[in-house]
């Protein structure tokens, strides 16, 4: 078995006198989807934001194509090809969906230097469409795309700009059924051409039929990590929820038997 | 599901909605509107005397409307840039009459000074992350007081004057503050400053990387962060150009007259910020328009001296100002709402 692209062992980070996180060890392979799941104040910001190099462990081992590394900002993160697609800071509406696609990254021609506007328009719509994404119009602004769009969008950029760790905030978690189903789709596509994707989440149902590895965290620690073949749908989502809480819950909520069985917990 | 069919569903409402979503569109219907009724009051307003006439005040009022335009549409105010067209003014006229500084030296003393003035105001403002609003608040009042204050010590008036007598000011007038004649009709140097201020700005904010920064820092400042764009950098050089701005039409006035008021461009300040929003410039920022600013301009040249040639009473160009703005303003919020309007 080849390196793993990411790994942690046994990472732990502190706030203050808040353990935020403690003793969680996880693998990402390039090719896979690895799902972080948990609930609210489960930690998975906390571990995000040390794969994505916004903090630094305080224990633990944290390696990169089998090195220990301590990453000094997201920017060296990047430079490892290690991207970061936050849910709310994507996009900039206003902008069209090609000076999005380009933003910070400008490619330029010529002296005095300037954009080389038909090469991103081009580049970025040879980009959307290899990632399957059928944008009307690249000169759009973004912010008359959907969510799923939106997000959708941000993972080619990633793509294009050289990531090969792909790491997703919650991007289906502000979106109805019909668009988070459009961004499992390109979290697949990214998936297929060889980048290894960390997808945290709160719904075990958007998590289950993509993921390859599922990392499961409660109050800052984890819950274990599964491969798929060792856990089935329900299994996954009574264990996230805290299965006897759950039962508890459906047993008070139930007017006759459990009715309410299976109820996962939503924001 | 190729590029090709890919174009289809934009070709039938395209071109009118690409149109519709120009900023500067509001500011071109009004400047016709206004360009037709003055030319139906009076036939000097449309002669090319006329045109040269109000050309002359738009061009001035127009250059600080551009810089003030990439300022809005960077996410900032700067309230201190109409007195700081004075404060420069002032100190070129200052150092070349009572210091023995040549006109060009002056110049150049006055246009470091403004560059101080324009970092420290985007400085701060990055730095304590005020709202720039208040910030420029501030220095526009510490500037008000400074013009009065220093100009009165000095002078023991409100006015310096004299730069008639100073070495290089013929030189220097024939490039700022001179005319030129196109066909058998003088027009103002300023007028091809303005134009050249506008080409700069429009190229700089649609083909640079900088023009891309300066878009992403006023929609969602800290997107743009993420996404490696300089923003601190970015809205400092902002702040920077508007004081350039400022220093140039403080000479330009300078040079015309010879003499600065103390009390020069207070006031303007709203009067900038309202054409780049008649430009399309969101007050929210991220949005906007160099040439629309620059058309805004127009539409207050021509009123000022259309009022003038109509025979009415100048004290009506404030109340067809405020009412300009507000209709601006619904405009251009209409506007963006179709531009944004979701297409399923």
């Amino acid at each position: 078995m080849s390196t793993p692209l990411l790994q942690t062992r046994d990472v732990g980070k502190s706030f203050g006198s808040v353990i935020a996180l403690r003793d969680v060890s996880m693998l990402v392979n390039s090719g896979e989807v690895t799902c972080v799941l948990g609930d609210n104040g489960a930690g998975k910001s906390t571990l995000i934001k040390i794969l994505s190099g916004v903090h630094v462990q305080d224990r633990g081992e944290y390696l990169v194509d089998g090195a220990p590394v301590r990453l000094g900002g997201p920017r060296e993160a990047l430079d490892r090809g290690i991207a970061t697609v936050y849910q709310d800071l994507a996009m900039i509406p206003l902008m069209s969906v090609w000076r999005n696609f380009f933003l910070g990254s400008e490619p330029v021609t010529g002296r005095p230097r300037r954009l080389d506007v038909a090469r991103a328009k081009d580049v970025a719509r040879r980009e959307l469409l290899d990632m399957g994404i059928d944008i009307r119009d690249v000169d759009q602004p973004v912010g008359t795309l959907s969510g799923g769009e939106r997000q959708s969008v941000a993972i080619a950029r990633a793509v294009h700009f050289g990531a090969r760790a792909l790491i997703l905030d919650e991007p289906t978690s502000a979106l109805g059924v019909k668009q988070a189903g459009v961004v499992l789709r390109y979290i697949a596509r990214a998936r297929d051409r060889g980048l290894g994707v960390v997808f945290i989440t709160h719904n075990p149902h958007h998590a289950f039929p993509v993921g390859d590895r599922f990392l499961v965290l409660n109050r800052g620690t984890s819950l274990g990590e599964f491969a798929k073949a060792d856990i089935t749908r329900d299994e996954l989502t009574s264990l996230m929820a805290g299965g006897a809480e759950l039962d508890q819950l459906a047993h008070e909520l139930g007017r006759d038997g459990p009715a309410g069985a299976g109820v996962t917990p939503e924001r | 599901m190729t590029s090709v069919t890919a174009d289809e569903r934009v070709a039938g409402a395209g071109w009118v909605r690409r149109l519709l979503i120009r900023p500067e569109l509001g500011s071109v219907v009004g400047a016709v509107a206004v360009f037709a009724f003055f030319s139906s009051q009076s036939a000097v307003f449309r002669s090319a005397e006329g045109v040269a006439n109000w050309l002359d005040p738009a061009s001035t009022l127009g250059i600080m409307a551009v810089a003030i335009a990439l300022l809005m549409i960077g996410g900032e105010f700067d309230l201190s840039a109409g007195v700081l067209t004075g404060t420069t003014g002032l100190v070129v006229v200052t150092l070349a009459t009572r210091y023995g500084l040549d006109v060009w030296t002056a110049m150049l003393a006055g246009l470091v000074l403004a560059l101080a003035v324009g970092f420290v105001n985007g400085l701060l403002v990055v730095r304590t992350r005020l709202p720039s609003f208040i910030v420029t608040l501030g220095t526009f009042l510490m500037l008000q007081g400074l013009n009065l204050g220093v100009t009165k010590a000095l002078t023991g008036t409100v006015q310096v004057g004299g730069l008639r007598r100073v070495e290089g000011y013929e030189s220097a007038r024939a490039l700022f503050a001179g005319s030129v004649t196109v066909g058998g009709v003088d027009f103002r140097v300023a007028i091809f400053w303005w134009l050249g201020v506008t080409a700069l700005a429009t190229w700089v904010l649609m083909r640079t990387r900088a023009g891309n920064w300066i878009f992403a820092v006023g929609g969602n400042e800290q997107a743009a962060r993420a996404v490696g764009v300089p923003a601190a950098r970015t809205k400092i050089a902002l702040f920077m150009t508007t004081a350039v701005a400022a220093w140039l039409v403080g000479s330009i006035l300078a040079l015309r007259f010879s003499s600065v008021q103390a009390n020069v461009g207070i006031g303007q300040e709203f009067i900038y910020i309202i054409a780049a929003v008649i430009g399309g410039c969101l007050l929210t920022g991220g949005y906007g328009s160099a040439i629309g600013a620059s058309i805004g301009a127009v539409i207050f040249g021509m009123a000022d001296k259309g009022i003038v040639f109509a025979g009415w009473d100048a004290d009506w160009f404030k109340f067809f100002l405020g009412g300009m703005l507000l209709l601006a303003t619904l405009a251009n919020r209409l506007v963006r709402r179709y531009a944004e309007e979701v297409r399923r």
